[in-house]
């Protein structure tokens, strides 16, 4: 199961950009068919609120992952004394 | 001294009585705007705001949830510095008071983009406000709970947002039925925001009575309280990665199953299946009323079998039902399809002529109410916009869907599909309460719980009408694309929760 988290953790630190240019390139095809007029509703204040809601929840992400590569989740705290 | 015995007597159904009422009216606060969401829409925005108005009031709603986190970290700080019961009754103070002003607003008409920007002022507040109670509320209630039921007592909490929901659609229901819809559309939508103030005031004068937590009393006493519950809570490493499990191993995961469950569900069966605007508060409103029971089933069935697979059983079957459910929702209310074969009969079509604001042209709208063999009703409005220049060519008429009443057996399937959304509800939200508080110290627990709660929620939870309205109104999409956000989340979330949480539960919290 260590391994697993281990290998786990390359992935959710690889997750995190992905979902992050993923949502900047949804953001720029969205706004730019936005300003054509063709789907009005798509706006640049709604997409930089999620891109900036997003980009600190996936900093965490990659954080999260690389603890989990580092082993730092093998063995969870058994008593608050640990934390 | 004499403080410590006080608070080892009071009693813990009192504590769990005046903590979830408190909970339950800022819930109430919270959610009445997201209920009145379509209404306050074209309150705030200009009236031929068509879709942007919604998603743009949508957006306001979401703005709420999202400055959760922030609120979180003010009020859990202060939590954890002075105690819990001062902190939670301000957010009390300030949640009453800025949902009362929210009934205050004028409308676009009166004051233009004024309106919106106030209240969205005010929503941020709230959100604000809503950051810092639940934590509060949680933590005070299982720092009473005796060994082995913190589960069980703590679950009192967790129905109180779902309650808070209820009321909410309860309120709206009734002031509209009292008032009618037009009225309702025009200014008795303010009532349940004013409401709230009554409320509020009974829930601090409740609250005032209440004592601290005896486990913070006893550190404060022994001189053990944290002196920056920010910095050991973010900044010491062993800390920060439990913060982190909680966030990604089951908060986003709880927080998306929440607001679809609830939330989604009525929004979808209200926006894009069409039904009445009562019909959809009542599928959820019955729903609500036979799943909450279970709140407080799975909470104490999580302090024998533990938290964990409770939790992620919720997320799992989320992931695996959601669009079967919401494939029937669509193909039950498809009235348009029906009607090819199944009209009964229609009325004589209205015709209504307005003018458009701020231009020379018309809008003629003409609606046929419409009746089915099954007993299903519906409207149907055409409407085409008539230019003042008699010479420009003539718009396609558009033709729109409205009002849609069930069949009996076909209301019960959809309650009961609901239903079924909620109960995953109360499996992943249930037992959350206790796992979070046992997973932090007594000394930074506020603080350190109430950060992934509020982003789970707030942020993946509560943009959940937000983001899939949008992508649903993406070209080439179809009805359900919105729903790939919170399965994609729920997945995620139960994957993480699955490998790397542990399934034991923590016996004592005073440490």
């Amino acid at each position: 199961m260590n391994d697993l988290k281990k290998f786990l953790g390359i992935i959710w630190m690889l997750l995190g950009p992905v979902i992050i240019i993923f949502l900047i390139m949804q953001a720029s095809e969205k706004i730019a068919l936005a300003t054509e007029g063709i789907a009005r509703t798509n706006t640049t204040l709604q997409w930089s609120i999620i891109i900036l809601v997003f980009i600190p929840i996936c900093a965490g992400l990659v954080i999260f992952g690389f603890y989990g590569w580092k082993g730092e989740y093998d063995k969870l705290p058994s008593s608050s004394s640990e934390l | 001294m004499q403080s410590t015995e006080k608070n080892v007597t009071q009693s813990i159904t009192q504590v769990i009585a005046a903590s979830s009422l408190g909970t339950l009216i800022e819930w109430y606060d919270f959610y009445i705007f997201g209920s009145l969401a379509v209404i306050i829409g074209q309150q705030l925005f200009p009236s031929d705001a068509g879709a942007s108005a919604l998603i743009n009031t949508l957006a306001i709603f979401a703005a709420g949830f999202i400055v959760r986190p922030f609120g979180a970290l003010v009020f859990g700080r202060l939590g954890d510095l002075i105690g819990r019961k001062y902190t939670f009754l301000l957010t009390l103070v300030l949640m009453g008071g800025s949902t009362f002003l929210i009934g205050l607003i004028p409308s676009y008409s009166s004051i233009g983009y004024a309106a919106p920007i106030l209240v969205l002022i005010l929503r941020l507040v709230q959100g604000l406000a809503l950051g810092g109670e639940y934590g509060g509320a949680a933590t005070y209630v299982a720092e009473h709970a005796p060994v082995g039921k913190r589960g069980f007592f703590t679950s009192w909490i967790q129905t109180t947002a779902t309650l808070g929901l209820f009321l909410s659609l309860g309120v709206i229901v009734l002031t509209k039925n009292m008032l009618g819809a037009e009225a309702f559309a025009d200014w008795g939508w303010r009532i349940p925001f004013l409401v709230s103030i009554l409320l509020v005031g009974v829930s601090i004068y409740i609250r005032m009575k209440m004592h601290e937590s005896p486990v913070f009393t006893k550190l404060k006493a022994e001189g053990k309280v944290s002196t920056n519950p920010l910095k050991e809570s973010f900044q010491k490493r062993a800390n920060f990665k439990m913060v982190l499990l909680a966030l990604f191993g089951a908060t986003m995961g709880q927080g998306v199953v929440w607001y679809t469950g609830q939330f989604y569900a009525q929004s979808f069966l209200e926006n894009t299946c069409k039904l009445d605007f009562n019909e959809s508060r009542y599928v959820l409103l019955w729903a609500i009323l036979f799943a909450t029971p279970f709140f407080v089933i799975f909470g104490s069935w999580s302090d024998k079998v533990g938290r964990k697979w409770i939790m992620l059983t919720g997320m799992l079957l989320g992931v695996l039902c959601y669009r079967p459910i919401y494939q029937y929702f669509i193909d039950a209310t498809n009235v348009k399809e029906f009607q090819k074969t199944e009209l009964k009969s229609a009325s004589e079509p209205v015709v209504e002529r307005t003018l458009i604001k701020d231009t020379k042209d018309s809008l003629i709208t003409t609606t046929t109410f419409k009746t089915l063999n099954s007993g299903m009703t519906f409207k149907e409005a055409t409407i085409v916009v008539i230019p003042d220049d008699v010479l420009a060519p003539l718009p396609e008429p558009q033709t729109v869907i409205k009002d849609v009443t069930l069949t009996r057996s076909t209301y019960i399937i959809i309650i009961a599909l609901v239903f079924f959304q909620v109960l995953l509800v109360t499996m992943v939200y249930g037992p959350i309460a206790a796992f979070l508080v046992e997973l932090f110290p007594t000394k930074i627990r506020y603080t350190s719980m109430s950060l992934p709660y509020h982003i789970g929620n707030g942020v993946f939870g509560g943009l959940v009408p937000f983001i899939a309205t949008l992508v649903a109104s993406f070209s080439g999409s179809t009805p359900l694309s919105g729903l790939w956000y919170p399965i994609g989340i729920a997945a995620l979330s139960f994957v993480i929760g699955a490998v790397y949480i542990d399934n034991k539960r923590e016996e004592h919290v005073a440490d």
